[in-house]
């Protein structure tokens, strides 16, 4: 291995690529994020697993490419979309590419972690966009280098050479597989600035349809996940919690679980009172330690315990009526004016025409397939776990607060995600494993099973949304008000009180700009029970209220909602909307009328199916769904689902598709049967009966997805289409069968009301 | 975790003709491979099969099977691997979705249908929508959408409408 400065070239100040000569002749090219002066890449790590070194491509000398995928895959895809991304400007021959998740990137810095792969998050909504800014220059790099080799061999100029998947194509018309020039490159020393990075008219790619990568490994049963993962000698550690966050306990009597063949100890796990386990206050628990889950499940089952009950008493009954009662107190002042533009006192009292509507929805557990679990080895002088989450360097800080392990102690491994939706964003089960192998002095497999996972969850807060909207003698919207009360997913998480409304509504959410006097308040409300970030929030609940509402203003003016829709946003324009945030309303009409034409809307007033129709925007994306529905009885079909999406420029059409495709039916999923109750602070939902994720047949049979062409930045799009699918649901319902639901979960209110 | 008790069973090399011994444990096929488990056999065959044998493709999503991340074939059976105790399984055949391919690798037109139509979320549910579907194709090769709306499993990320395309194209290639 050549010098650091040989082998480097900066692209920023923080950001480097590095060439290194892998086993057996690979060329590997790293992209390494530094904070001062970097620090070479120990040899040590030029093997087959190159977890030191970044997000990284490797070219074996067999032409296979294997290339790190440092943000964590849930099911959003950003294996395959990270993977073609760089893939793309190396010209690789895609068959022969595999994504290797990279885990946490970090190393010791004065004691002081520094995160060495830059951005890694999955499921927020950003891997895509920061692997557009900063990854594609190692797959230039990498093949500028195999360019040269091959000029070097052939003793031609490289820029009469050409790359075409995964080979060097000489003049005359030789190929030469990227594999036999790996070895040569990987000791040419790469330019001192950056290799220029394809025009678009180059993808090939990016913007091509492409399946899962690692679809082959998950239809034959091999793809691991953390619950998959196992140590030779790791207990399993199966947990009952305290129904109460503030309980403890009262008795406790292990004779008949430590009789059980195979229970090796049994451990309550006290937190400090008030301090929280990851982020969320946790409750205490008694774990039980076996040998296999089995034993460790019928340990479980034999604890005779009882819990003392904590100070907290509440329901979720009584938290809607406090949500009611504020939003319906005239002199309440709200936590937070989220929005104030021009004067809605004033323009009201010149109305001809006043709607008011309040929507109330419930409670939202995040139900992810794979239930939380942790496995943890901590020794004293190093730590190794394998975690499932969605924030690889959120998970070490909770280690390294846990263990006083320096920042190169601490490994953790991310495997595939058995779906995030936010849950894996805190790390109270991290925390849990750590203390549980810190307690037994051994590796341990924490896995919650499906009781504690809905129980014990942290939750999307039930909120109240009241509207109130005027109209002048030209049914325009002259004025608009919402009023919100909900507890924040943000208490108690470090965030300054004047920012806990940030959770909960979007400052910039439609119908922002397009109506001269709006106002937006929020009311905080207090709550005991433990809260956190949710999927599509907080344009979720928004969304279904807002778009709720325009249709119902829409009835009332007696007019097809689509016309009312295209009348409030108006000519296609852009609207500053503060904050450097701007709304396209031609994108926004585009999408509209693409899910219109569609699904046959000029049918709208005659068919006896109900159709529905909402749109919504979310930081510079659009997206539009429009819904038929049926009712035979009192069974409600979804006949069909049409989304349109504008995300910018699209890496992946397929992913995409899967990711809006899904979206949709989560969401719809979520709108017709999932609620939280709650009763002396005790979840009452404990299993998938009784948190019933929709079945095949609640749900439409196919899903119609519309894809907006562009050449915008690329944005995320793993939470995009939940907003507007209730809403337009809920729309297409009361279209069928006159019935408006203002309360979710929908099936549950429109039985109810027909 | 690995149970030495539990292992592969492999033919006796020597021609002398001994008295069998009574044999204790159960004795099962597990993807056409014989095992012999001699430990507890109330222990449920999903956590054999997870915990004992490392076949970590049928998984756990909770109890009672809700959801049908832990279905498996027993006899050709669709079966939930959670509610089943090995003692019950003595004799049986029971196929997991990582004896789903052929020997040499090809994948079953199920598992190829589930690729091309990227019928994948997280992946976690799949591969109990695999064996469902499998058994859904052995009973009706060409299911109706109704026939198809009956399938138990669940899945958040919403694979379901692609899970659909998946079956319909195995159903029209008429083999399952």
């Amino acid at each position: 291995m050549s010098g650091h400065s040989d082998n480097t070239v900066q692209l920023s100040r923080r950001r480097f690529l590095q060439v290194l000569a892998g086993a057996a002749g690979a060329l590997v090219v790293g992209i390494r994020f530094a904070e001062a002066a970097d620090l070479p890449v120990p040899p040590a790590l030029l093997g087959d697993t190159l977890y030191g070194l970044g997000a990284y491509v490797r070219i074996d000398a067999d032409g296979n490419v294997v290339i790190g995928v440092r943000d964590p895959d849930t099911g959003t895809g950003t294996s395959t979309s990270l993977s073609r991304i760089i893939a793309d400007e190396l010209d690789a021959d895609w068959t022969r590419v595999s994504a290797v998740p990279l885990g946490l990137g970090v190393e010791d810095d004065n004691g002081k972690p520094h995160w060495t792969y830059g951005h890694q998050a999955g499921g927020l909504g950003g891997a895509i966009p920061a692997a557009w800014a900063d990854l594609r220059e190692a797959g230039a790099l990498a093949r500028w280098l195999l360019l040269q080799a091959a000029a070097r061999r052939l003793g031609v100029p490289a820029d009469r050479l050409r790359c075409e998947e995964g080979s060097v194509i000489s003049p005359d018309g030789r190929r030469f597989g990227y594999g036999t020039l790996a070895e040569a490159a990987a000791k040419i020393a790469p330019p001192n600035a950056p290799v220029p990075l394809k025009t678009p008219d180059h993808y090939t790619l990016i913007g091509q349809p492409a399946g899962d990568i690692d679809a082959r490994a998950i239809v034959t049963g091999q793809a691991v996940y953390a619950l998959d993962s196992y140590l030779g000698d790791a207990l399993v550690a199966v947990l009952s919690h305290c129904p109460w966050t503030d309980g403890s306990v009262e008795s406790l009597d292990t004779t008949e679980t430590m009789a059980v063949k195979g229970v090796v100890k049994v451990v309550p796990l006290k937190p400090e009172a008030g301090v929280p386990l990851g982020q969320t206050v946790r409750a205490p628990a008694v774990a039980v330690l076996a040998e296999n889950t089995w034993a460790a499940l019928q340990g479980r089952a034999k604890l005779k315990l009882a819990w003392k009950a904590g100070a907290q008493s509440e329901s979720s009954a009584w938290f809607e009526q406090q949500a009611t009662d504020l939003i319906n107190d005239k002199n309440a002042a709200p936590t937070t004016r989220v929005r104030n533009d021009g004067d809605v006192d004033t323009a009201a009292k010149k109305a001809a025409h006043r709607i008011e509507a309040t929507y109330a929805q419930p409670w939202l557990a995040h139900a992810t397939p794979e239930p939380m679990n942790c496995l943890a080895r901590i020794d004293k002088d190093g730590a190794m776990l394998v975690v499932p989450t969605q924030a690889p360097q959120q998970a070490w800080k909770v280690v390294q607060r846990l263990t006083g392990l320096t920042p190169g102690q601490i490994e953790i491994r991310v495997p595939r995600v058995g779906g995030g939706y936010g849950r894996r964003l805190d790390h109270d089960y991290v925390a849990e494993a750590v203390l549980l192998a810190k307690a037994v002095e051994k590796p341990v497999k924490l896995m919650w099973t499906r009781d504690e996972d809905l129980t014990q969850d942290y939750y999307r807060s039930a909120s109240v949304h009241k509207f109130s909207a005027t109209l002048d003698g030209k049914r325009q919207i002259i004025s608009w008000n919402q009023r919100m009360a909900s507890a924040s997913a943000l208490t108690q998480r470090g965030v300054p009180d004047d920012r806990l409304w940030t959770s909960e509504v979007d400052a910039h959410q439609l119908p922002a700009g397009l109506v001269a006097n709006l106002r937006n308040d929020w009311y905080a409300l207090p709550s005991v029970m433990p809260r956190g970030p949710a999927r599509g929030m907080p344009h979720l609940s928004n969304a279904f209220a807002v778009e709720s509402f325009v249709d119902e203003i829409a009835h009332s003016l007696k007019e097809d909602p689509l016309v009312t829709r295209l009348r409030l946003i108006g000519e296609p324009r852009m609207i500053p909307l503060g904050d450097g945030r701007t709304l396209d309303t031609g994108r926004l009409i585009n999408v509209l009328k693409l899910v219109a034409d569609r699904i046959e809307w000029k049918n709208w007033l005659r068919t006896v199916n109900g159709l529905g129709i909402a749109c919504w925007h979310i930081n510079g994306t659009y997206v539009a769904h429009a819904i038929e529905a049926s009712l035979q009885g009192d069974r409600l079909n979804i006949e069909r689902a049409v989304c349109a999406v504008d995300v910018g420029r699209v890496i992946n059409p397929t992913g995409l598709e899967g990711q809006i495709a899904g979206a949709t039916l989560d969401a719809l999923s979520t709108a017709l049967n999932l609620s939280v109750s709650y009763k002396d602070s005790q979840v009452q939902q404990h299993n998938w009966k009784d948190y019933p994720l929709a079945s095949m047949a609640q749900l439409p049979d196919t899903t119609e997805v519309i894809m907006v062409p562009g050449d915008r930045d690329p944005s995320g799009a793993s939470f995009l289409a939940m907003p507007t699918a209730a809403p337009a649901l809920a729309n297409a319902v009361f279209r069928v069968s006159a019935v408006r639901v203002r309360r979710l979960p929908l099936l549950k209110e429109m039985l109810r009301m027909l | 975790m690995a149970n030495a008790q539990d292992q592969i069973l492999t033919p006796q090399s020597s021609n002398t003709v001994v008295p069998e011994k009574v044999r204790e444990g159960v004795d099962l096929e597990i993807n056409g491979r014989s095992y012999r488990h001699t430990g507890d056999d109330q222990m449920p065959l999903l956590w054999y099969l997870r915990d004992v044998l490392r076949l970590t493709g049928t998984k756990y999503s909770g109890e009672h099977g809700d959801g049908g991340y832990d279905l498996v074939l027993v006899d050709g059976k669709l079966a939930s691997a959670i509610n089943l105790p090995l003692t019950k399984l003595a004799g049986k055949s029971v196929t997991t979705v990582e004896g789903l391919a052929a020997a040499d690798g090809k994948l079953h037109p199920l598992q190829q249908a589930f690729v091309d139509e990227d019928a994948i979320g997280c992946g976690y549910c799949t591969p109990g929508w695999l064996m469902a579907s499998l058994d859904l194709l052995n009973r009706h090769p060409q299911p109706s959408d109704n026939e198809i709306d009956q399938l138990p499993n669940l899945c958040r990320c919403g694979c379901q409408t692609r899970v659909r395309k998946a079956i319909k194209r195995v159903a029209k290639g008429g083999h399952a």
